[in-house]
């Protein structure tokens, strides 16, 4: 008798004990799960748009929208980014003052690999994009930095996204608390409602997709930097990651942050994460 | 020599002053006629790029009016997606092609482009163009000496012309 | 300095099919700048493409072309390794020119 309500109490115990350990207090995060991320963002996209082949949501508003689609493939012919791609092939080449140029800066002469930036830098504890990366190269080499938005930087960017055309995003989270924090920082940027008109990343690029904001369609955010730095006809130029950060929340009616913060390297992270799989088309068009 | 008589100092009069006319004329025209030898046979059509409506556009290019023909095709986005860039291309296949221009007729200056086609040339352009707003996109063909058209109504939802 | 033409052409059967991209403004003379101000009218005028002496395409632009101005269109005739010379020359009177070979 006095064995069997030992047993019982013990039992009761220990289930408590169970159900205390197990049960979350309230307000600790999830667990960080990156891969159950990418894999879910994916299937969100694919399952709105069954008829949208994997790889085509890198073409942004084009996969969304047939009539848009054909002005897309008619511009591809004899591409508007055509000259910025030049420049930045000549420029890459061309050694800094100190006889070095960007190809010692990276690995592979910085061919074919800009499918696998941004990265978390371990040493540093940050997420360094190829924008970081190439100003860095120009100020450890005695060169100025260029403006992170447009000319020389989007040149540079074009040039190295075309070497890497059609290879597949492959970013790296490293199992270090930081690299998961930075990406769940930019995933909760993404996901965060800000300026006046209150929207966030994903107001537009996930709830809305295909459909029109004013005069422009939407791009789903799926794919969404595979195509950078890109010559928007908006713009009448060339614009790169940074650019498009800045102006989107100046067109939200917030405060841009200043290109390169940490902010927006988290969220190009983030985004870049998610797309994996994705093949690079950058340079690209856009209206 | 003094003149005699009223005749004579009349058409001296007349003449002196048709001399006159000519050379102020003449004066007056110098640039127009540097500009017309330098370019020879392929003037630059200045006063069509100067014209406002279509209608005066195609008046001063070709002097007549074409008529509408579904011989002349023409490809054009139902939306632009900019009114920077819009891509805009004909093909036709009336015999005889001299000449294809393009025409915006809400636009500030209503003729965009127009081309040449000599004997051995595809009757078919495209190009990419600005339209400042919703507006009909008319593209011309010349054929065998008489003028074709075809009109397509293109939405511009984003002004091309910088707005 | 770099040509401002960029041409692709490429003989096809008896066809050679031709696209062109140039870089230049196209100013329209119509657009304000930041301050306000009327950009001036800096468009090329004429473009002229020259196969074995002859003209087989000529372009009278307007500003109403787009800028990095395209054109795409096709002759009878060239070869491969023949050359195709084109040509503009915009309201300011600058110029450019530069032979491109079929392909």
């Amino acid at each position: 008798m006095r064995l069997r309500s030992a047993i019982k109490l013990a039992s009761t115990a220990l289930t408590l004990a169970a159900l205390t350990l197990t049960a979350q207090p309230a307000g600790a995060a999830d667990t960080v799960d990156p891969v159950a991320d990418a894999k879910a963002f994916k299937k969100f996209f694919t399952d709105k748009f069954p008829k949208v082949k994997l790889d085509d949501f890198v073409n942004g508003p084009y996969s969304m929208n047939e009539d848009m689609h054909r002005q897309w493939e008619e511009k591809e012919q004899f591409p508007p980014y055509e000259f910025s791609l030049e420049m930045g092939k000549e420029m890459f080449s061309k050694p800094f003052k100190n006889g070095k140029s960007y190809e010692d800066c990276f690995p592979n002469k910085g061919i074919g690999i800009r499918q696998n930036y941004p990265y978390f830098d371990e040493k540093e504890g940050k997420v360094i994009t190829l924008e970081l990366a190439l100003n860095r190269c120009r100020e450890t080499n005695g060169e100025p930095p260029f403006s992170y938005v447009r000319d020389e930087m989007a040149a540079l960017t074009a040039y190295m996204a075309f070497t890497s055309r059609g290879k597949p995003f492959d970013i790296k989270i490293p199992n270090d608390p930081r690299a998961l924090e930075a990406y769940q920082k930019g995933k909760e940027y993404f996901y965060t409602r800000r300026g006046q008109l209150n929207f966030s990343c994903a107001t537009c690029h996930v709830q809305s997709p295909g459909e029109r904001i004013r005069a422009e369609v939407l791009a789903p955010a799926l794919g969404i930097l595979n195509a950078m730095p890109i010559y928007r006809s908006e713009w009448s130029g060339m614009g790169t990651t940074s650019r498009r950060f800045t102006t989107c929340n100046s067109q939200i009616r917030g405060v841009p942050l200043t290109p390169q913060d940490d902010e927006y390297r988290n969220v190009e992270y983030y985004l870049s994460y998610v797309s994996n799989g994705l093949p690079i088309s950058g340079p690209g068009a856009r209206p | 020599m003094t003149s005699t008589g009223n005749g004579f100092s009349a058409t001296r009069r007349l003449i002196l002053q048709g001399a006159g006319a000519i050379a102020l004329i003449g004066l007056g025209n110098l640039p127009f006629l540097a500009s017309a030898l330098a370019a020879a046979n392929d003037k630059y059509p200045e006063e069509a790029f100067k014209a406002k409506s279509e209608t005066d556009a195609i008046k001063a290019l070709y002097g007549k009016m074409p008529e509408a023909s579904d011989k002349v095709k023409m490809d054009a986005p139902e939306i632009a997606e900019n009114g920077a860039v819009v891509p805009v291309s004909v093909t036709t296949t009336l015999a005889d092609v001299t000449s294809i221009s393009f025409l915006v007729s809400e636009n500030p200056v209503a003729l965009v482009a127009s081309y040449k086609i000599p004997a051995g040339t595809v009757p078919s352009v495209a190009n990419r163009i600005k339209m400042a707003k919703t507006s009909n996109v008319i593209v011309v063909v010349e054929a065998g000496g008489k003028l074709y058209s075809a009109t397509k109504e293109v939405k511009v939802t984003v002004g091309g012309c910088g707005g | 300095m770099a040509s401002t033409i960029r041409v692709r052409a490429t003989a096809s059967g008896e066809t050679t099919e031709v696209q062109a991209l140039i870089q230049h403004p196209m100013d329209s003379g119509f657009v304000k700048d930041a301050k306000g101000e009327i950009i001036p009218p800096h468009f090329i005028q004429q473009l002229t493409f020259e196969y074995d002496g002859k003209p087989v395409f000529s372009a009278d632009w307007g500003g109403g072309v787009s800028k990095d101005p395209y054109v795409k269109f096709a002759f009878k005739g060239g070869k491969k390794g023949d050359d195709l010379k084109v040509s503009w020359v915009d309201n300011k009177g600058a110029t450019d020119t530069t032979t491109a070979k079929i392909q």
